[in-house]
């Protein structure tokens, strides 16, 4: 009889995280294109090192702590969700990063003197990372 | 091979890949830093849970024996290369984002003392 451990540790990663998206507006979830196209590969290789260890005997899961869906090459299902939690709470915390970053640079007062352009780069960036031109980059 | 030969190639490709295979760079700039600070920190966390409640067990022989959060110290290096790859695959398929890197790299590069 399995039980929720290892599902409740990936649900709290994306507590963590994904206040992040609808705060900062990263507009990582908007761009899905994109999420799906780096969750995709990454999870893929990295599943597939997961699948050979499994099979060196490197490590192992405790059936008693897992909801007891068994995945080909004896992964349980929580395994495969890791491969897409984890990067996407990564990428929501990278872009958060460079949110707060770009914000904090652009309003702070010493770089006031930075120039007419520092206005424009300011409404380009308030948008957050997405902004218009990057989501008609990946939307297209 | 061991999970510590493993999670040290790892780490090895995932730089490759970052700064030769898709030339994102991101180790060479502070957000990638900074962010992975961020991560690392929940990541002892879920790691702790994962590998002090044995919900992942792993075989003393694949191992090199210390521990951090409870969790083997390659752990730390797989989830590195997890955390490059992936926003590596990221800013690459983001156009702006890789020009943000750019910038990132270019401002530190005019600050260096």
């Amino acid at each position: 009889m399995g039980t929720v451990t290892y599902l409740a540790v990936l649900g709290g990663c994306l507590v963590c995280a994904l206040w992040l998206e609808p705060v900062l507006r990263v507009g990582v979830l908007r761009q899905w294109r994109r999420l799906a196209l780096t969750l995709a590969p990454v999870a893929a290789a990295f599943l597939a090192w997961d699948v050979a260890a499994v099979a060196a005997g490197h490590w192992w899961f405790d059936a008693g702590q897992v909801i007891g869906v068994w995945l080909p090459g004896g992964l349980p299902l929580e395994e495969v969700l890791f491969f897409l939690v984890v990067p996407l709470c990564a990428i929501l915390g990278f872009e958060a990063v460079r949110s707060v970053l770009a914000r904090s640079g652009l309003t702070r007062p010493g770089l006031a003197r930075s120039g007419p352009r520092s206005m424009p780069a300011r409404r380009e960036r308030a948008t957050g990372s997405g902004g218009p031109a990057d989501g008609r980059e990946v939307a297209e | 091979m061991t999970y510590t030969v493993a999670a040290g190639l790892a780490v090895l490709a995932a730089l490759a890949v970052d700064l030769v295979g898709l030339r994102t760079r991101l180790v060479l700039g502070r957000v990638f830093w900074l962010s992975y600070a961020i991560i690392l920190f929940f990541q002892l966390l879920a790691n702790g849970v994962l590998a002090g409640r044995g919900v992942v067990r792993y075989d003393p022989a694949a191992i090199l024996g210390p521990r951090v959060a409870a969790a083997p110290v390659e752990d730390l290096a797989f989830g590195f290369a997890l955390v490059l790859t992936t926003l590596a695959v990221w800013s690459r398929l983001g156009r702006s984002a890789w020009r943000a890197g750019e910038r990132d790299r270019g401002r530190e590069g005019r600050r260096a003392r």
